[in-house]
């Protein structure tokens, strides 16, 4: 049986497991009624559904994880001896061949040796074997513990303790996940960060000055030899950054306090999802209008005032993202302003305080947690967009704080980095990983300052 | 003493003595709207000078909306509408040259739930005198931060630490920071919608005894659900029955010898 009809025969199986531990409970819990059970009839239930799908999913699950190397090497030791005795790569080719004939995928015009197709009807018997093992042994499993669990049942056990404790695993379980996926890549990243290292010293990518990253390929070449100097790549990260906190925060934070305090209730319910469209449009476009549109006029707005501002330019960037990033901003700050009780306006108009006085002295800081958060999350944005920087403000690593120039970014040169044919193991590329390293620390310095703020505000004023 | 015009109305009129020998407050006919509710129906009272006016009637019978009319607090309800005349001396509150804000700050609100600042105790008094100019400096502005407090009973438990949030505090010493927030500004009226009602009888006897203090400097109206509280501290009581004001009278005579049935079966725990 295969998987595709043995997943339905467990889900049945479940269904009716339920149904069994359902009926028992009832049957146990006597002329009082489902009152005199420990647990609501339902758990008594799940409880026996529970022990019918997580064995027959656990087996079924290592069985299918262990099947394929175990008929691959069943079929190996039946393999003729001048085919086994072959170094381990060409033995793989071999048994990679035999795989892709199981499946069907012959070459054209190959002539297939009578050893190998003897090899491919093996394999293929041995699995249709294992398949059918595999149905019985895991619904058999599924149905003895479902009847050991509805055996068990009395008014006494405690169901629903068991069925949440499983839960709770299963919770944990999901959560865990999330922390393992980051781990794993902290780790990936870490490793190869730390072979780039080996070629380039921390404190020269840490504080070189300049930053272009070509390797010579072959010995002979004339030309560069690298330089991995961060800091021009990290100065323009935080200078198009800075732009673009300079232009959200203010329109985000003042386009919030007039939708929560002063717009008219229909115009809210339509200007904040328009808005909020703007983090919705796909940063490609927001990187056409920057280098079609903001970057020209502000070069040729430049002219006008006599300075030189090249054709991709840090501004234009910056501007862009930080239109990007309004709605980050203000959707959020909106949301916690409208969150402060109307209670703690009504004490500040009862003084006999302004409206714009209880906005900025007792709304606001009542609401500066969340938009704090919502600050922070609008600059780790802005930190790692790539799209929009790659338009408009170009690929030169120069050191400069001047906005008018042509800068470059972590993102953008991780990218440049990787794309294209690349060794995996120059430190060309693995430069990349070094500064997704850093990236990644100096984001996390970044959060944790923010929760620690937050922090420290709540204390005060909870 | 201003006339009470009479409307052919269906309401219930008003028995007992409306008007006040010495009136701080004036209203006349006035009419409260939620949308299309009829909240309030042609109420017409004083509240005299330096007295305690209490405010007592069943849940939903409008006390809050009506206390909330004496400061217009009611503006800051969108489906909110107001009729009819309340003067404060002289001035029509809802005339349309009136502000607001300097109104707000001579008729202070004491609300039921206690709503300090987010801020520090010290911040939490000191913000009203700040923003209105009341002190010139940080030795004024400490000078009334220490007599509000005082005056609210509350200095001797929060004077080692002012700087702490004003959130911190139990509710009853909350409800005393309001209080002391709200005479910081030194108005005349001081509205007060049942202040005590998430306090300790510990916390709301000395909360009675600051009103009676305070009756020396200011009118005060008080809405309360304790009968008790309101034979306590008030010289004069309104009873309000569905949006009527039903009986205005001298504390004592109300609650030895109401002149209305509705108000005598809601003293007496008929109903309410
Ligand atoms: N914001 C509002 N919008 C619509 N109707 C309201 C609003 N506030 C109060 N009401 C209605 O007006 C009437 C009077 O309410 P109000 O709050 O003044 O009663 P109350 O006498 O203070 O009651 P309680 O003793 O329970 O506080 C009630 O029927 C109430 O439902
Ligand atoms: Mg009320």
């Amino acid at each position: 049986m295969s998987p595709s009809l043995l997943i339905p025969a467990i889900i049945v199986f479940t269904a009716v497991a339920y149904q069994l531990g359902l009926k028992r409970s009832h049957a146990v819990a006597g002329p009082d009624g489902p009152r005199s059970l420990h647990s609501r009839p339902i758990h008594y239930a799940v409880m026996v559904a529970m022990a019918c799908a997580i064995p027959a999913l656990m087996v079924f699950a290592v069985w299918h994880s262990c099947q394929s190397t175990i008929i691959t090497q069943l079929v190996v030791a039946e393999l003729p001896e001048n085919i086994r005795s072959l170094p381990a790569n060409r033995l793989n080719l071999v048994v990679n061949d035999i795989r892709n004939l199981v499946v069907g995928n012959v070459g054209v015009g190959d002539t297939v040796k009578p050893e190998i197709l003897e090899a491919v009807d093996h394999y293929r018997s041995l699995s249709a074997t294992s398949s059918a093992a595999m149905a019985v042994i895991v619904l058999l499993v599924g149905v003895i513990v479902a009847l050991w669990a509805r055996s068990l049942i009395t008014p006494e056990l405690r169901a629903r303790n068991h069925v949440e404790r499983i839960v709770r695993y299963f919770l944990i379980l999901s959560s865990s996940f999330a922390i393992f996926t980051t781990i794993g890549i902290v780790l990936s990243v870490l490793f190869e960060a730390l072979r780039f290292f080996k070629s380039v010293p921390l404190t020269s990518f840490l504080f070189g000055l300049e930053w272009s990253p070509q390797m010579a390929i072959r010995a002979d070449q004339v030309g560069s030899s690298g330089a991995f100097g961060a800091v021009p790549v990290f100065a323009g990260t935080m200078l198009i950054s800075a732009i673009a906190m300079l232009v959200s925060v203010p329109l985000g934070l003042m386009s919030a306090i007039y939708l929560s305090e002063y717009s008219p209730k229909a115009f809210r319910a339509v200007a904040k999802p328009l808005l909020e469209i703007l983090a919705g449009i796909p940063t490609v476009v927001y990187g056409f209008f920057a280098a079609l549109t903001v970057a020209p006029f502000i070069r040729e707005s430049g002219a006008v005032f006599g300075l030189d501002v090249s054709s991709e330019s840090a501004l234009a960037a910056g501007l862009v993202m930080g239109i990007m990033i309004i709605p980050f901003v203000s959707s959020l700050s909106d949301d916690v302003i409208n969150a402060v009780p109307q209670s703690m306006r009504d004490g500040a108009y009862a003084l006999g305080a302004t409206k714009s006085e209880t906005i900025r002295q007792v709304v606001i800081p009542a609401a500066l947690p969340g938009i704090v958060g919502g600050i922070l999350l609008a600059v780790s944005r802005a930190i790692g967009e790539t799209m929009i920087v790659v338009m408009a403000a170009g690929m030169a690593a120069k050191l400069t704080a001047n906005p008018l120039q042509a800068v470059t970014t972590v993102t953008v040169q991780i990218v440049s980095l990787l794309v294209g044919d690349q060794e995996f193991d120059s430190p060309k590329t693995l430069a990349a990983f070094a500064l997704g390293l850093i990236l990644f620390i100096a984001t996390l310095i970044l959060n944790i300052i923010a929760l620690y703020v937050v922090r420290k505000y709540r204390e005060q004023y909870e | 003493m201003r006339p009470v015009k009479k409307y052919g109305s269906e309401h219930r009129g008003t028995v007992g003595v409306i008007t006040s020998e010495n009136p701080r407050m004036t209203c006349r006919n006035v009419n409260v709207y939620y949308g299309d509710k009829h909240a309030i129906l042609d109420v017409s009272i004083d509240i005299g000078r330096n007295e305690v006016i209490a405010m007592i009637g069943p849940s939903g019978c409008g006390k809050s909306t009506f206390l909330r009319c004496l400061n217009r607090m009611n503006d800051t309800i969108d489906s909110c509408r107001v009729t009819g005349e309340i003067f404060l001396d002289d001035q029509n509150i809802y005339d349309k040259k009136i502000d607001v804000v300097p109104l707000r700050a001579q008729v202070g609100m004491v609300f039921q739930k206690p709503n300090p600042f987010p801020k520090s105790i010290y911040d939490n008094v000191a913000y009203g005198p700040k923003i209105h100019g009341l002190v010139q400096n940080k030795v004024e502005q400490d000078e009334v931060v220490e007599t509000s407090l005082k005056k609210a009973g509350l200095w001797e438990e929060v004077k080692d630490r002012l700087a702490h949030p004003g959130t911190g505090l139990s509710g009853g010493q909350q409800q005393r920071l309001c209080i002391a927030r709200t005479i910081a500004v030194n108005p005349e009226v001081i509205l007060m919608d049942e202040p005590c009602s998430a306090l300790d009888p510990i916390a709301t006897a000395k909360i009675e005894e600051l009103i009676d203090e305070l009756r020396a400097h200011y009118t005060i109206a008080i809405v309360t659900h304790s009968m008790q509280q309101a034979a306590r501290v008030s010289q004069r009581t309104a009873y309000f029955h569905l949006g009527d004001l039903i009986e205005v009278g001298e504390t004592k005579q109300i609650f030895t010898n109401p002149s209305h049935r509705l108000t005598e079966d809601y003293i007496t725990g008929r109903f309410g």
